[in-house]
């Protein structure tokens, strides 16, 4: 009995501090944000005065605002225009057996994403689309895309057919069918599928780096924008680190069981 | 009429947007990269691309940098994968117990988290002289490390970036390979007497072994790639001693406007990818079946 115990509260510890391992880097980034830079460059840790100084800096002098905007169009304008896509074909390629399609999409995922950057970035050039959402939008519906088809191919195929059949009977033609009995009983997936391409899309550095300007320049660009300066306003950076990550996170806490799902997709199958 | 001819060929209907766009969006730029690799060009209207045939590949073969971005994409891949694929499955089996609901949520964070900006936090972290990691190196004795400062630990100290980023990712998938096992095994080990790591060596990992490929295969796919951490913390230096080929191609391409070179070293990079990838479904295919 006693073993027991003492094994239990070994296990305990050692998952906390695991945990407290790899929440440490987020919980310093928030901290460091409410430092000034003179605390941040000293040697004391944990003695410093807090101020919001830094988030009032990031929104008055950096325009934080029109970037959280521009992220924001981005990532749900990708996420709707690769479900638009994604959905009809994974749901043709699931129920007609369309393994090649399937299998041609997937290659995105193992493709090197700046193999595509060059010919986009001259064909933008050329169609003078660099610095537009457009532009934004169509290269993060290539991640958004696979993974919205590679989620709900499965999805679909475990659906059963005899509820569609109940609609052909009915009198429904195939596109009344999946738009009014295929799609509401798929939410969970599709749920899945977005959360992941939204986060994709808000992360994205690579291809937002070569094709957004100063208009449509989103969030990560202009983090990491604070380093080219000569002396790092680290404060600053941790606040603007900060707000990015903060949505990420409050959909990482709210929609836990459906980023579980996407992350392990396909994987558990195999 | 109309929406029977729409019933009739609705899967043609339905695939044909997404088709046209990998068509647009992939297949075309593919074969574009392909066609560049064999022509000199540096985005200029007024010098048209000049035919080279397999210059830009005999230079690049013949490049010290390029073979310096070689090992340190192998070098980096190798030390971050191990870690990840160690310490995830460890952990993994840590947090295989009631009530850790809360812990796998933390846990998905830094997988989750923008990479850019927490590169940037271990840049912070990893300051030479007030950086956290160095003050705690210090109060316990030890000497402070230069971290991304020195060609001998920087790419040491991205690889902890990238461990601490994705190890959730091959725990999540092992927890998940974990809830599918039969109980039988177990029950009849205990009947045998086994112990609690006969049962993990002889019992749990064989078991999990075709999850644990699958977790691989998707790291490997993706460690080879790394972007936003090196370009965010490091942009390849100091010097070249962290230039991973992705960062290589990404310098050519974009710094120095060599779209015929980095063409090249985009093809060799694709195919390296590539072939790792096809390498790994082929192990799986070998090995995963028989558990």
């Amino acid at each position: 009995m006693k073993i027991k115990t003492v094994k239990n509260l070994s296990l305990s510890l050692a998952t906390t501090a695991v945990i407290l391992i790899f929440v440490f880097p987020i919980l310093w980034m928030v901290f460091s944000s409410f430092k000034s830079q003179v605390d941040i460059q000293s040697a004391r840790l944990f003695s410093f005065h807090p101020t919001v100084q830094n988030y009032v800096r990031v929104f008055a002098e950096y325009n934080f605002l029109k970037y959280i905007v521009n992220s924001f169009i981005v990532a749900v304008g990708s996420t709707l225009a690769a479900l638009a896509l994604g959905l009809p074909a994974a749901y043709s390629i699931a129920r007609f057996r369309m393994n090649g399609l399937g299998l041609t999409i997937l290659v995105a995922r193992i493709i090197p994403g700046i193999t595509f950057l060059i010919p986009w970035f001259v064909i933008f050039n050329e169609l003078r689309l660099v610095d537009t959402y457009v532009a934004l939008i169509l290269s993060h519906m290539l991640v958004g895309l696979p993974y919205i088809i590679w989620i709900m191919i499965p999805f679909f195929e475990s659906l059963s057919e005899e509820i569609e059949e109940a609609g052909f009977i009915d009198g429904c033609t195939r596109l009344e069918v999946f738009l009014a009995i295929v799609l509401p009983i798929s939410l969970p997936g599709i749920i899945t599928s977005s959360i992941m391409s939204i986060i994709f899309s808000w992360n994205n550095f690579l291809f937002s780096l070569i094709l957004a300007g100063e208009r449509t320049k989103t969030l990560p660009i202009a983090v990491f924008s604070f380093i080219s300066y000569s002396e790092i306003n680290w404060g600053g950076l941790m606040a603007a680190a900060t707000i990015i990550t903060l949505p990420i996170v409050i959909i990482a806490l709210l929609g836990q069981k459906y980023i579980v799902d996407g992350m392990a997709a396909g994987a558990v199958k195999g | 009429m109309s929406s029977s001819w729409l019933d009739r060929n609705f899967k043609w209907v339905t695939t044909l947007p997404a088709v046209l766009f990998v068509i647009v969006m992939m297949a075309f730029p593919i074969l574009y990269t392909v066609r560049l690799s064999l022509y000199d060009w540096g985005l200029s209207a007024l010098v048209p691309p000049r035919w080279v045939g397999l210059q830009n590949y005999t230079d690049l073969l013949t490049s010290a940098r390029f073979w310096n971005a070689v090992m340190n994409t192998f070098y980096f891949s190798t030390l971050a994968l191990a870690f990840q694929l160690i310490l995830g499955v460890a952990i993994a089996l840590l947090l295989h117990r009631k009530n850790t609901r809360i812990a796998k949520t933390i846990f998905l964070m830094p997988m989750v988290a923008t990479p850019v900006a927490m590169g940037l936090v271990w840049v912070l972290l990893f300051q030479p002289t007030n950086g956290v990691l160095n003050q705690i190196l210090v109060s316990i004795g030890l000497k402070p490390l230069a971290w991304l400062g020195s060609v001998h630990t920087v790419i040491p100290s991205l690889v902890i970036v990238d461990v601490w980023e994705w190890t959730p990712m091959i725990t999540l998938i092992v927890l998940a390979g974990l809830s599918t096992l039969p109980q039988e095994p177990f029950e009849s080990a205990v009947v045998d007497g086994a112990s609690s790591w006969q049962k993990l060596w002889y019992i749990t990992l064989p078991m999990l072994r075709p999850t644990i490929l699958v977790a691989v295969m998707l790291r490997l796919i993706d460690v080879l790639k790394t972007f936003d951490i090196i370009y965010a913390t490091t942009q390849g230096g100091p010097g070249t001693s962290s230039e991973t080929l992705n960062i290589l191609g990404y310098v050519l391409a974009f710094q120095y406007y060599k779209f015929g070179s980095a063409s090249a070293l985009l093809v060799v990079f694709f195919t390296i990818v590539l072939g790792f990838t096809l390498l790994m479904i082929g192990l799986r295919k070998k090995l995963g079946r028989s558990a």
